[in-house]
């Protein structure tokens, strides 16, 4: 059973002499590690709220409306009273107070607040999402496979497909069905039919094609440095300017800008774990590789990703406001903090709540993630632990 | 040595083409077209348009407006759409703006993080280590237009001098003093912003290179031979640690030209991140296209350069 595999990768490691378990361990450390303890309680704490604020200000009728305007109730400060006499029923706020205050366009800073907080969530968690599995494939990939060669035919066939993908797009009408389907037929060829392939007699001339060129492992590294030479936030500025905007285009941008590191985890785990008794125990088994790198040598190399993902949840928060602020996201009526942040500053010095608030709610969400994933580091790593305690 | 040279440059010279042709692809298949920024403005006739596409190339194939492209730009002929000028030159004009910026903010980082980090680690899990860790954690997590925000209104509120822009409008009649004062309070606090970032992260990369010297056989030894603490620290544990951070010095290059966006937007600084994003707002190619280049190849450049530093003082390493 794959299980024990995993199981028995890990009895390579130094047992504890308390003879605890390692989720034990995991929770004895987090409650020495005050700091991290910290940044978990928050986490969960923003988790929550994220999540009932979407169910309290979506729908039809809300609990708290973040779009409802009130004139006549411009600017008030936090735990102001609405002026029941000027308010129709429907407009008093549900808690009967205005908890943060109320905006430029007497909307409710609080409900506002609720509603971004999903916003900021989901951004965190799916572009680090989509970061991490990019990551993970690539990196593992180039770990795992990275000695193979590239031959000449496989480069000319994904040449032909990818051309024919362009084309597509581009709608250039007879030209793309002949490439796509080269290129597939092509693909099919050099995977499935690899014997068939192999076995064919070829004119001398097109020997060409079965000659080996840089090795996967070059080819994804390369590929690496390429994306880390791009000034990140002007690239994510760049295509979020020229995509529609939308929440969505956000989270891809950003996950797609941001896998680089994880890449270079998971191969470095990888190499030193191929190496490994278990590895070689799966393959004598004869499971198939993706079974060998998803069961077995992903639940190992999984720590470093971990850590970098919970920093890099927290940087993605950040970079979204910094946008939100810019301008660009999410359109208007939909609150998100940055942009709350950003509509408030024009009256920084008579309402200061519209910058402080949100500014704070990120602060303290970012620093939770950057405490929770540092103390996860001290604790995930055997050696750096020793050295702390 | 000069084998390692050469074969990294050629590298280089690869991944920059990668790199340019990356951009272009990214920025001309993206949706909508230069000639329809301002669909409302009544000069923008279909004429006008056609003239635009054709006089910017746009109506030949990507294959030759990225030939055109790049080799405009090696001669140095690329011109803005936005108003025709050099943008070679324009760049430099930013570029000396944001110079002081990027000088102030690398001296402030490069001095303050030093004395911080060396200090948490000599006095390890005592209260300035641990107060100093949730600082650089808390300067890490700060949004930075929030953080330019309190700045500036303590400023202004504490101490009453105008502080965003360059310099204040209408002073150059008054005392040299008072114009070079002014320029001090106006360059400060967007430095300070620069640097928080760099001064935590900084900090705590010099503490954990102190504490990984700190734990060596050597240092136990000169302990041991009864030298003073101070000697142990700063001759024998700092000297060694000091060693990755020369290799740094190569990966600020950078930053020379990727002032930050945001800062200079709310400073109202006419550096390079306000031009570059003013130029993606206007979708004016050739500027995004020249700063990317030019940031690619300043990161490469960096890589390059701490390579060669870590050669030369890493006796360890001999390729």
């Amino acid at each position: 059973m794959p299980g024990e595999f995993i199981e028995e990768g890990k009895a390579a490691l130094p047992a504890d002499e308390t003879g605890r378990t390692r989720v034990q361990e995991f929770w004895r450390l987090l409650g020495r590690n005050r700091m991290a303890l910290a940044g978990l309680v928050i986490f969960i704490a923003f988790f929550l709220v994220a999540l009932s604020g979407l169910f309290l200000t979506s729908g039809k009728k809300p609990l708290f409306d973040p779009a409802l305007v009130r004139l006549q109730e411009k600017l008030r400060p936090p735990l102001a009273r609405p002026n029941l006499e000027t308010l129709a029923p429907g407009q008093v706020p549900a808690l009967g107070v205005y908890l943060f205050g109320t905006d430029d366009l007497g909307r409710d800073v609080f409900a506002r607040m609720l509603q971004g907080a999903w916003v900021s969530l989901t951004v965190g968690f799916v572009a680090v999402g989509i970061s991490v599995i990019v990551g993970i494939c690539l990196g593992g990939i180039a770990g795992y496979y990275g000695q193979s060669r590239i031959r000449a035919d496989h480069v000319l066939f994904l040449i032909v497909l990818h051309a024919g993908i362009v084309l597509l797009l581009l709608w250039v009408r007879p030209l793309w069905a002949a490439l796509v389907a080269g290129g597939l037929w092509g693909s099919v060829l050099g995977s499935w039919w690899r014997k068939v392939w192999k076995g064919l007699e070829l004119p001398p001339r097109l020997n060409v094609l079965r000659k080996e060129t840089l090795s996967v492992d070059t080819l994804i590294m390369r590929l690496v440095d390429i994306m880390l030479c791009f000034p990140s936030f002007f690239l994510i500025l760049t295509v979020v300017a020229l995509l529609p905007a939308s929440i969505y285009n956000i989270m891809i941008v950003i996950g797609l800008t941001s896998w680089m590191g994880t890449t270079r985890f998971v191969r470095a785990e990888f190499l030193s774990l191929r190496e490994q008794d278990f590895v070689t125990a799966a393959k004598a088994l004869g499971l198939n590789d993706l079974r060998i790198i998803f069961r077995h040598m992903v639940p190992n190399a999984i720590a470093p990703v971990l850590v970098s993902a919970t920093i890099g949840i927290a940087s993605a928060i950040l970079t979204e406001a910094g946008l939100s602020f810019l301008g660009f996201g999410v359109p208007p009526p939909h609150a998100t903090w940055g942009n709350i942040l950003s509509d408030g500053k024009r009256f920084i010095f008579d309402a200061p709540w519209l910058t402080f608030i949100p500014g704070i709610a990120i602060l303290v969400v970012v620093l939770s993630f950057n405490l929770f994933g540092e103390g996860l580091r001290d604790i995930l790593n055997p050696k750096l632990r020793e050295r702390h305690w | 040595m000069l084998s390692f040279i050469g074969r990294s440059v050629i590298q280089k010279v690869v991944t920059l083409f990668f790199v340019s042709v990356i951009s272009f692809l990214v920025i001309h298949l993206a949706p909508g077209e230069p000639s329809q920024v301002d669909p409302l403005n009544p000069k923008f006739t279909p004429e006008m348009v056609e003239r635009f596409r054709k006089e910017f190339h746009l109506d030949a194939p990507l294959h030759v407006q990225y030939y055109l492209f790049y080799s405009d730009l090696f001669t140095g002929k690329t011109v803005s759409w936005k108003d025709n000028r050099s943008v070679l030159g324009k760049i430099w004009e930013r570029f000396l703006n944001s110079l002081p910026l990027f000088i102030v903010g690398t001296l402030l980082t490069w001095t303050l993080s030093f004395p911080v980090g060396i200090r948490s680690a000599i006095f390890r899990g005592g209260i300035y280590d641990r107060s100093a860790t949730f600082f650089s954690y808390l300067l890490i997590s700060i949004p930075g237009f929030f953080f330019a925000y309190i700045l500036i209104i303590f400023v202004v509120t504490r101490f009453h001098v105008p502080v965003i822009g360059m310099e204040t409008f209408g002073l150059s009649v008054s005392s040299w003093v008072h114009v070079a004062m002014d320029r001090v309070w106006h360059l400060l606090i967007p430095s300070v912003l620069g640097a928080t970032g760099g001064i935590a992260v900084l900090s705590r990369y010099v503490r954990s290179q102190m504490l990984e010297v700190e734990g060596q056989d050597y240092i136990r030894t000169a302990r041991a031979k009864g030298l003073p603490p101070e000697q142990v620290h700063y001759r024998h544990a700092l000297r060694n640690a000091l060693l990755p951070f020369v290799t740094m010095f190569g990966l600020i290059l950078p930053g020379l030209i990727g002032g930050s966006v945001i800062i200079e937007s709310i400073f109202s600084w006419p550096g390079i991140g306000r031009m570059a994003y003013e130029a993606i707002l206007a979708r004016d190619y050739p500027v995004i296209l020249t700063i990317n280049f030019i940031s690619a190849v300043l990161v490469l450049a960096g890589t390059f350069v701490s390579d060669i530093l870590y050669l030369i003082v890493d006796p360890r390493i001999r390729l």
